[in-house]
């Protein structure tokens, strides 16, 4: 059965966008990760024009996120006052990440950025995650393993402004969730991500916070920081498909059922390794495609005032 | 699913209409006859949910005979045509040049082989043949490039099935009726359509005739896209408030799941 999606102007089947949605919700349940970066580069894939896949990702990770924390919020894991901080500096982020988008966009460049600040993002984090999941599996396998401190205390605990943060145990700087949340915001913008695959490891190795208050936080900052970049993309660029956005989150959200109740089987070490795969393998392909020679060296787009 | 519901019965019977009205309207009053007369099944393609492409009838009638040569034109917008080149490792758009007015939809029907039937400088003054289109660039570019992103340009059209490969079909019906159809493909730009017909005889152009075409989104889609332009804030304050109330309701969907 196939849609004509209003905004992207294109036609596609129905069945495969809420495949999409379920396996997108499948894996972001598993992982505890919103995909977007996953789900943007696919809806590239099977011909969204890129500025609306962007800018519907985004609109599709709201209500994603949203199912997610109202999950995590009845289990009391959600560190509001952290939350608020990363979702003040996001909205700040993903203003100069709009204006950035438009620009880029006028240059016929956005395209590269895009695909450029994916393979830089994926690669750096896939090796990141790749080392680190490893050495605990080794790690876990060596009775009487040491254990790890909760963080490391280095020169940014010494910035002005601190706030304590009760729920996540934390007397830090207000500076870093801000800061953290500008640069998940520009990205947001730029890429349609809902930056849930940076923000988890930030708050872990960067803030310090707990494990068990890191999932539900990174999804509540991510309704707020997705919501603005929705906004922002549909009055700057008009590229938010509505249509496209809703049958996605339908797939997305049974998926996501699916998706938590098989993590909870699995160990969480291994979880690491698969999810590191996935992200080097996406990064991988992104880079290869800009280095292969291109079928056509031309390409044809109309004019954006 | 098709848009227009161009049902073969109905053509038939229409056929018949049609063509009793053109034997009329050309025989009528035969000192002042008119020598072309044509028209569409449709003067509208409406793009609905499913739309996969649509077919409209041009039919009518010529007196004394001659070639047919009919020129389907979409509506015109600056088009920018980029040039990637490899830097450092990474092939990166470098070169550009924007044409004016590029119709975003051009196809080309004749009787016979437009090469044949029309001498080049008549083409040339009609734009009969993508190689005759008045590709105007604009901005900055520099005139030695200008040939080879204009070739770009048309090739890309052609891939996607909006610019004709070559010279479409006008079927003879006896020696005074002909007909062609005109197929657009989904991916078909919306707009006013301008269809020319024009009647050749002996390497002149004696009738020509315009009608026009429009194909725009009708019903949901249509509004969607109306309220996405026109109120930009509210439409997107719409769109978080509906996926953020999808989300809600599939929580509390799973939540005894």
């Amino acid at each position: 059965m196939e849609i004509y999606l209003p905004i992207a102007q294109v036609t596609q089947d129905v069945f495969v966008l809420l495949g999409i949605g379920l396996v997108m919700g499948f894996l972001s349940g598993l992982f505890g990760i919103g995909g977007g970066f996953l789900l943007t580069p696919i809806l590239i894939f099977i011909g969204v024009p890129e500025p609306v896949a962007v800018a519907s990702s985004a609109n599709q990770l709201i209500g994603a996120s949203l199912s997610g924390v109202i999950t995590h919020w009845r289990r009391g894991n959600v560190d509001f006052k952290m939350g608020a901080v990363l979702v003040v500096g996001g909205i700040l982020g993903s203003l100069a990440g709009v204006q950035l988008f438009s620009l880029l966009r006028r240059l016929g460049q956005i395209d590269l950025v895009i695909s450029l600040s994916y393979v830089v993002l994926l690669s750096t984090l896939g090796t990141m995650m790749m080392i680190e999941s490893i050495g605990a599996l080794l790690r876990a396998r060596q009775p009487g393993a040491h254990q790890r401190r909760l963080h490391q205390h280095t020169w940014f605990h010494r910035l002005p402004f601190k706030m304590r943060f009760r729920r996540s145990k934390l007397y830090i700087s207000a500076l870093l969730p801000l800061g953290l949340g500008f640069g998940i915001g520009v990205l947001s913008a730029i890429l349609g991500i809902g930056g849930g695959f940076l923000v988890v490891p930030a708050m872990i190795y960067v803030l310090g916070m707990p494990a068990s208050v890191v999932p539900g936080t990174s999804l509540f900052q991510t309704i707020f920081i997705t919501a603005s970049a929705t906004i922002l993309q549909a009055v700057t660029n008009q590229t938010v498909d509505l249509v496209l956005a809703l049958v996605i989150l339908i797939g997305g959200v049974v998926g996501v059922q699916y998706g938590t109740r098989f993590g909870a089987r699995m160990s969480g070490e291994y979880l690491r390794v698969m999810l590191a795969a996935i992200i080097l393998g996406v990064g991988a392909k992104l880079l290869f495609d800009l280095t292969v020679p291109p079928d056509n060296i031309y390409s044809v787009a109309p004019r954006i005032e | 699913m098709t848009a227009i519901r161009v049902q073969a019965p109905r053509i038939t019977a229409f056929r018949l209409a049609a063509a009793a009205w053109l034997c009329l309207a050309l025989g009528g009053s035969p000192a002042q006859a008119q020598q072309l007369i044509a028209d569409l099944t449709d003067h509208l393609v409406a793009i609905t949910t499913g739309f996969h492409g649509a077919n409209v009838i041009l039919f009518g009638a010529i007196e004394g005979g001659g070639d047919v040569v009919v020129v389907v034109r979409g509506p015109e917008r600056e088009t920018v045509v980029r040039r990637k080149s490899r830097n450092a490792g990474i092939w990166l758009n470098t070169r550009s040049v924007s044409f004016g007015n590029a119709p975003g939809f051009y196809q080309l029907f004749a009787t016979r082989p437009v090469e044949d039937a029309m001498p080049a400088s008549l083409r040339q003054l009609n734009e009969i043949g993508v190689d005759q289109l008045k590709l105007t660039p604009v901005g900055r570019f520099s005139h030695e490039e200008v040939p080879d992103f204009r070739a770009a340009l048309i090739q890309d059209l052609q891939t996607e099935g909006l610019y004709g490969r070559g010279t479409g079909r006008v079927e003879r019906l006896g020696d005074k009726l002909f007909r062609a159809t005109l197929s657009f493909p989904p991916n078909v730009p919306t707009g006013t359509y301008t269809v020319q017909i024009f009647l050749v005889r002996k390497g002149d152009v004696v009738a020509a005739q315009t009608t026009p075409l429009i194909i725009s989104q009708t019903g949901l889609e249509a509004d969607i896209n109306q309220f996405a332009a026109d109120q930009a804030v509210l439409y997107g304050v719409v769109a978080v408030l509906t996926a953020a109330m999808a989300g809600w309701a599939a929580s509390l969907m799973f939540r005894n799941a």
